[in-house]
């Protein structure tokens, strides 16, 4: 049976599904009660035009096989997507949404995704924005996917835009506390610097520059530290490799303004996106952490090692009623990953 | 339309003397956007001060079910803000402050009715400035560009309406303000940030706005090259992308546009290229005399004739002078224009570029070109006088075609300019009827008695129905004489 049969047929009964792609993000999100449909067989290449800086993939496609198509022609995805192992496909990195340390100076991956077709709640196969850059035809309906954790559609194929691979890529490191890194970051982010990457840990500062290979070297002078050894540490950043991460606490991801002061919270911290994106390890309730994410102008997820359900920030009453008159409109019985992002959603 | 008594009642409560316009006189000059061939008088205009005022009118009209179209400076090109007869027209062109620029978040606040360009302005003594710029910028105001998702020269390097968006407010259709986006790079549940930008009026007004805000490149150079052949001009633009260079902005006029602009601006284009070129380079010095030096070798590949490199910031507007006002500048040329904004896969540009002459020729009507070239954006401007026999009516014809020829190419009817209540029967063309379903379904989770800015953007599906079984002859139209809108 195609997956269009499968969710047609669980339509007709009203029987919930968990889709899954590689399975490798089953960690974030509540569990979903529901019979598996998995994507893995949805895979392969549509359409990649170097010259286009486009391609279109199917969902099922391993990511890390995309990176290696891309990365054969010196191009890559700009939001630099984490695997988190190797099953995961292009499909659940575009469904959950989640961009590596380049972030706040090269977009997000729904900055980067331009179309997709997906098979609604009612097994009906829609298509929406396309291979081109700038398509205002029809409300937005492919961004919406991402980060909606299949929950409004299941993704059978994206098309999305890439970038050539920077020329040059270094990284400066400084002996800094956690409030002089966010500060000098701040300051360096309102100057013309080819920042690509920030992250703070253990006293020290890295600092990513990417692009033609003059542009670093005056930058480089302009900025002092000291040029890092560590090989690999983005990527280990990026696919929470690191010591830091191998903690059994819950681990909580901020989402902040890049400015917001340092958290005055209890555990241990790293901060990435020059302040944007700060991971916690605390045993602290779950209140608590929310209410300091909050009043800093953001939210908190509990990324790993939840204690309990519900481990995104909640929303308002009427923004929840909004989005589940938006999750019937696609899903009118509920059977795409019920309760994955939020109970009633 | 003369307004029920109760409701002009409420609407007189609620807003002072002047900010309620009920004179037919007065009430005309608000009967089109940019698309003037389509004109509509309101039923009342409402020019309220504060969100409370907002949020009040809404309850209102919502009440009464009474529908609203929103205005921000009415430069929109496809009837998004055009009026309805029985329905309120809601201008926000009284919200017109900088709230906040915080130069640490690199964002700015402002409200809906601030124009584009005021922004870059405000945030210019902190290096900083506001990327996505229509050519419309002096006059369009923040709260059109995130409700069209507007683009301009400097989008393909640095994005669109949508990519340089953080947080809205938002006034619903019953009167409730929400927040929609943060002073943090993501929220929780779904992307209604992204939902919003290009909902041309249909989901929400818009009364708040916060946009990203960028370091200004330390050098901006802009190389004008000319060609004797458009195709080879279309052919170097896909190289320089293919090559790795993003520039900051890629744009191409063909002869009829150069000659046009040439008149009105003097910005020094040679007026007997078939196109040319201006490709804008930003960054460090050193990273732009890099990328020159390569883009030169590109256009000498492609046959260009001559180019030209700006020495100073003078030189670069005074180059761009003539892009920038394009559009008035081919409207000097015949009495009306039409603007058309279809996408296209960029390697399709030489055969496109070809069809849009021979459908050029079909209907007896000259077609200046300007394009968006780097990211595929077409803007042909279809010259006619609407006081000419059917001129009007082959214009609309002839333009219609082009997007349709846009969709075969793998493109879409609209780069940036929205549907509105122009391009409503060429979203048959794009979308399939469970498609545009889907909309309506998206829609009425906002708005489920579709107050707002009803029948544009998305069609009815009956109306494709009838427009495909009128679709029997080559796509030609049996009884061209019926009004299509
Ligand atoms: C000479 C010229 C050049 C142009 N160049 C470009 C260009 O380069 N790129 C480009 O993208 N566009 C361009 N445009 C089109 C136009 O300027 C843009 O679409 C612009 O964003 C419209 O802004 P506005 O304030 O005039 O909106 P309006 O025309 O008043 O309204 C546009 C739409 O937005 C809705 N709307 C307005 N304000 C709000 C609000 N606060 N809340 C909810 N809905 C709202 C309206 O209902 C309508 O549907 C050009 C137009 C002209 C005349």
């Amino acid at each position: 049976m195609t997956l269009q049969q499968q969710i047609t047929e669980a339509y007709a009964s009203a029987t919930p599904l968990s889709i899954c792609g590689g399975s490798s993000k089953q960690f974030l999100g509540n569990p979903v009660a529901g019979e598996a449909l998995s994507t893995t067989e949805q895979r392969g290449v549509i359409n990649y035009q170097p010259d286009e800086l486009v391609m279109t993939v199917r969902s099922g496609t391993p990511l890390l096989e995309v990176k290696e198509i891309l990365a054969a022609q010196h191009q890559r995805l700009a939001f630099e997507p984490p695997s988190f192992g190797k099953s995961a496909t292009i499909g659940g990195t575009f469904a959950c949404g989640i961009s590596g340390p380049s972030r706040p100076w090269a977009g997000s991956a729904r900055d980067s995704l331009l179309g997709c077709t997906i098979i609604n709640g009612r097994g009906e196969q829609l298509h929406f924005g396309g291979e081109v850059i700038k398509n205002v035809a029809g409300y937005d309906a492919t961004r919406l996917m991402v980060g909606a954790f299949g929950t409004l559609g299941l993704i059978m194929d994206v098309s999305f835009r890439v970038l050539p691979v920077p020329a040059t890529e270094i990284t400066l490191s400084f002996s800094v506390d956690a409030a002089q890194a966010v500060t000098s970051v701040v300051a360096w982010s309102q100057k013309p610097l080819p920042i690509s990457a920030a992250a703070w840990l253990d006293g020290e500062l890295l600092l990513r520059l990417s692009g033609a290979e003059a542009a670093i070297r005056s930058a480089q002078l302009q900025l002092g530290g000291e040029v890092s050894k560590q090989r690999d540490f983005w990527l280990q950043l990026r696919e929470q490799q690191l010591d830091f991460f191998q903690s059994v606490k819950p681990l909580w991801r901020l989402s902040l303004p890049m400015a917001a002061d340092p958290l005055d919270i209890p555990g241990e911290q790293l901060i990435e996106w020059g302040g944007a994106q700060r991971w916690l390890l605390t045993d602290e309730k779950a209140e608590a952490v929310r209410q300091a994410a909050t009043s800093a102008g953001g939210h908190a997820t509990c990324f790993r090692n939840a204690q309990e359900n519900d481990i995104f920030s909640p929303l308002s009453k009427p923004m929840l009623t909004l989005q589940q008159r938006l999750k019937k409109s696609f899903d009118p019985k509920g059977i795409l990953n019920p309760g994955r992002i939020y109970t009633e959603l | 339309m003369i307004a029920d008594p109760q409701f002009l009642a409420g609407l007189r409560s609620i807003l002072g003397g002047d900010s309620l316009i009920e004179e037919q006189e007065e009430l005309t000059a608000y009967e089109c956007d940019g698309l003037s061939a389509h004109r509509t008088i309101p039923m009342l205009v409402a020019l309220p001060e504060t969100v409370e005022q907002v949020q009040q009118i809404l309850k209102l009209c919502y009440q009464h079910k009474v529908p609203v179209v929103a205005r921000g400076a009415g430069t929109g090109l496809s009837g998004g803000a055009q009026p309805l007869e029985n329905g309120l027209l809601l201008s926000l062109a009284r919200f017109n402050r900088i709230l906040d620029i915080d130069a640490d978040n690199r964002c700015a606040t402002v409200q809906p009715g601030v124009r584009n360009l005021a922004i870059s302005e405000a945030a210019k003594p902190y290096g900083l400035y506001y990327a996505p710029d229509p050519s419309s910028q002096i006059a369009c105001t923040i709260g059109g560009n995130v409700a069209e998702n507007s683009g301009g020269v400097h989008c393909l390097k640095y994005g669109l309406t949508v990519h340089n968006v953080r947080k809205l407010r938002v006034i619903c259709i019953d009167g409730e303000m929400l927040t929609i986006g943060s002073d943090a790079l993501d929220t929780p549940g779904y992307d209604l940030l992204a939902l919003m930008n290009g909902s041309e009026g249909l989901l929400g007004i818009i009364v708040e706005v916060t946009v990203n805000l960028l370091p200004i490149p330390p050098t901006a150079r802009v190389m004008l090259a000319a060609f004797d052949d458009a195709e080879n001009a279309g052919k170097a633009v896909s190289d320089i992308i293919a090559s790795g260079i993003i520039p900051a902005g890629l744009e191409m006029m063909d002869n009829l546009a150069i000659r046009a602009a040439e008149d009105f601006v003097h910005a020094g284009y040679p007026k007997d290229a078939a196109a040319i070129l201006l490709c804008e380079l930003d960054g460090t010095d050193e990273e732009v005399s890099h990328e020159i030096e390569k883009v030169e070798q590109i256009l000498q590949q492609h046959h260009c004739t001559a180019t030209r490199l700006s020495e100073n910031e003078e030189q670069r507007m005074q180059l761009w002078a003539g892009r920038k006002s394009a559009f008035p500048a081919v409207g000097r040329l015949a009495p009306d224009y039409y603007c058309m904004d279809g996408t296209i896969p960029r390697h399709q540009l030489p055969e496109v570029l070809r069809r849009i002459n021979a459908l050029s020729q079909q209907y007896e009507l000259a077609i200046a070109n300007v394009f968006h070239a780097g990211d595929g954006n077409l803007h042909p401007l279809i010259l006619y006088d609407a006081n000419e026999g059917d001129q009007l009516q082959r214009a609309e014809k002839l333009g219609s075609k082009i997007l349709q020829l846009c969709v075969e190419v793998g493109g879409s009817i609209t780069g940036e300019h929205g549907v509105g209540s122009e391009k409503i029967d060429e979203m048959c063309i794009q979308f399939k009827p469970l498609e545009l379903q889907q909309f309506h379904a998206i829609k009425a989770a906002f708005d489920e008695h579709g107050l707002l800015n009803p029948g544009k953007a998305v069609p009815e599906l009956h109306r494709c129905a009838e427009l495909g079984a009128m679709h029997v002859h080559n796509g030609e139209l049996p009884f061209p004489e019926l009004e299509r809108f």
